[in-house]
């Protein structure tokens, strides 16, 4: 440490070097004139701006993909007579992520997505009621949110009869409770 | 026995918890000179001491011990998930000890004249990179390396089924980092649990060198140069987050509700909590009416309500309560601090009043995915 220390003490400092030349004089016919700056700088934006949005067009064509490995949106889910009256049916649970449940009027479709931050409660026969176990939210049988953080009901999915008398959910059609969709005639299978 | 798990039991109920914490809270980390005098009256200023570090210590470890000679403590406590709690639980306190310990020495030699335990004394202090800082670096990376080996060995993650987006886990929990953040999201609508109140964290971090111009007590530990600025922190840092992680963890069971740490995880547990909006309150229960079809009519109290709390409170308080505050920080940063504070106040806030009066949102427009 000390050694280094004296060594760095005995360093003569060199002498200053000649000042440069006074900057701008250098005349040899190349000088670029602002004229020519500001194209060159234009061109090379307008080119940086092509590339990138060539790249983020592109990039949007990944948003549409060719083949959806997904469940379809609508499906056929049997004959009104195979739904018990009072009871919530998880058949379509799993592959759907639809409970459709059956009173004494008639069917409706309930999504199984929370709507407070999109976990699958679970259906709680003794207590009647489905229960989220992310935060708590509970929703009663008929999608109303009635304790927890959820903000508004369970959606509900358009739910129609086909021809040949059987149930057809469409989950691309969806009713909200809190804009009073409900009341709509496909959002609720009277039977 | 039976009857210290009970105990336990009880003392974990959310509202006991939680409000004995802030009983306490502001006597332990004194954010005043009144509050001082009662924390040197209680005899908390001798919780930094050696003794009371080896006594809390001895009952942490005891308190542990004997715990898990309990099957339900046991299944919590030993989930490969949970065991970085319990070491949690013992580093805060370690590290919050340790800092307060070196803190109130310090204020002991400057009430004496000294200087603090940190001062540099610039030839004799000075150390090296090479070998000094090197080797340490690097005998700190084998033996942490070691470590976790050994943990990732001993405890292995489990292996569970694949992921399915129609079953959610029960309790599904965050990673322990997260389960603040999830406790406050079962207050708030998931745009301020999930994205206004983070960001605030973060902004309110990044405004403590711009908040805090007191000069005293700079580059080193001391307490009573700073006892607002520790206490607020300490608050955030061990209340607000801190706690919340032990609460997620130890005390969420399945359908998220509340489990004593001795309590059996009943699934079917039944617990009576149907919540209702502020709107709701004031039409239904107060003036026995319907809710008016008009969202703003219906929500004008709520958003009354949150107006008078963060534009009326502020100026309230810089005239009465924090009138010293107010004048040494001035007109810019007095709001911008008293605004983060309030806006960190809204969580226990919102707790208790899902506690006490099962209130669900306070303006509640879902129609516009606005909810606070």
């Amino acid at each position: 440490m000390s050694e280094l220390n004296e060594e760095k003490q005995s360093v003569t400092v060199p002498p200053a070097s000649p000042p440069p030349a006074a900057l701008g004089k250098t005349d040899d016919g190349s000088q670029v004139t602002r004229r020519t700056f500001f194209s060159w700088l234009s061109i090379g934006w307008i080119a940086f701006v092509a590339a990138t949005g060539g790249f983020f067009t592109m990039m949007l064509r990944f948003f549409f993909p060719n083949v959806l490995f997904e469940p379809v949106q609508t499906f056929r889910a049997g004959f009104p007579e195979d739904y018990q009256v009072g009871e919530v049916d998880l058949r379509w649970k799993s592959k759907y992520g639809t409970w459709i449940v059956r009173n004494g009027e008639g069917i409706y479709a309930l999504s199984t997505t929370c709507t407070h931050l999109g976990c699958t409660p679970n259906w709680l026969t003794a207590e009647q009621k489905f229960k989220c176990p992310c935060h708590g939210s509970g929703f009663r049988k008929t999608g109303i949110n009635f304790e927890g953080p959820a903000p508004r009901p369970l959606e509900r999915y358009r739910i129609v009869l086909s021809d040949d008398g059987q149930i057809i959910v469409d989950k691309t059609k969806k009713y909200q409770q809190e804009k009073g969709q409900w009341g709509d005639p496909e959002a609720f299978l009277k039977v | 026995m039976e009857a210290f798990k009970h105990l336990i039991d009880t003392l974990s109920k959310p509202t006991i918890l939680v409000s004995f914490t802030f009983l306490i809270f502001f006597f332990i980390f004194p954010p005043t000179d009144w509050f001082e005098k009662w924390h040197r009256r209680l005899k908390f200023d001798g919780l930094w001491s050696v003794k009371s570090f080896w006594i809390i210590s001895v009952l942490l470890v005891g308190f542990f011990v004997i715990g898990l000679s309990d099957s339900d403590f046991r299944a919590i406590m030993l989930k490969p998930d949970n065991v970085p709690i319990a070491g949690l639980i013992f580093l805060v306190f370690f590290f919050t000890w340790l800092s307060m310990n070196q803190a109130y020495n310090n204020d002991k030699l400057i009430e004496a004249g000294q200087p603090v335990d940190e001062q540099y004394d610039a030839p004799n202090d000075k150390v090296l990179v090479w070998p000094d800082l090197v080797y340490v670096e690097l005998i700190t990376i084998v033996l942490f390396s070691a470590f976790m080996l050994v943990w990732s060995i001993g405890l292995p993650a489990p292996l569970e089924e694949p992921a399915n987006p129609s079953e959610s886990p029960n309790p599904a929990k965050a990673p322990w980092y997260f389960l603040g953040l999830q406790e406050m999201l079962v207050y708030f609508d998931p745009w301020m649990a999930g994205v206004v109140l983070p960001s605030l964290i973060i902004v309110g971090l990044m405004a403590i060198p711009y908040l805090d111009n007191v000069k005293e007590g700079s580059g080193y530990y001391s307490f009573k140069d700073r006892k607002l600025s520790i206490a607020i922190f300490m608050f955030g840092w061990l209340v607000l987050w801190n706690l919340l992680i032990v609460i997620g963890t130890v005390l969420r069971g399945p359908n998220w509700n509340f489990f004593g740490p001795f309590e059996f995880w009943d699934s079917h547990k039944v617990e009576a909590l149907t919540n209702i909006n502020l709107s709701e309150f004031v039409y239904v229960k107060g003036m026995s009416t319907g809710l008016p079809g008009n969202i703003l009519l219906r929500e004008i109290w709520g958003i009354i309500l949150l107006l008078g709390y963060f534009m009326i409170l502020p100026p309230l308080l810089a005239k009465t309560w924090l009138k010293n505050l107010f004048e040494r920080l001035g007109v810019a940063r007095y709001s911008l601090f008293i605004v983060l504070i309030l806006a960190a106040l809204t969580l226990p806030i919102k707790m208790y009043l899902r506690w006490m009066f099962n209130l669900k949102y306070i303006i509640s427009i879902p129609e516009y995915f606005f909810n606070f």
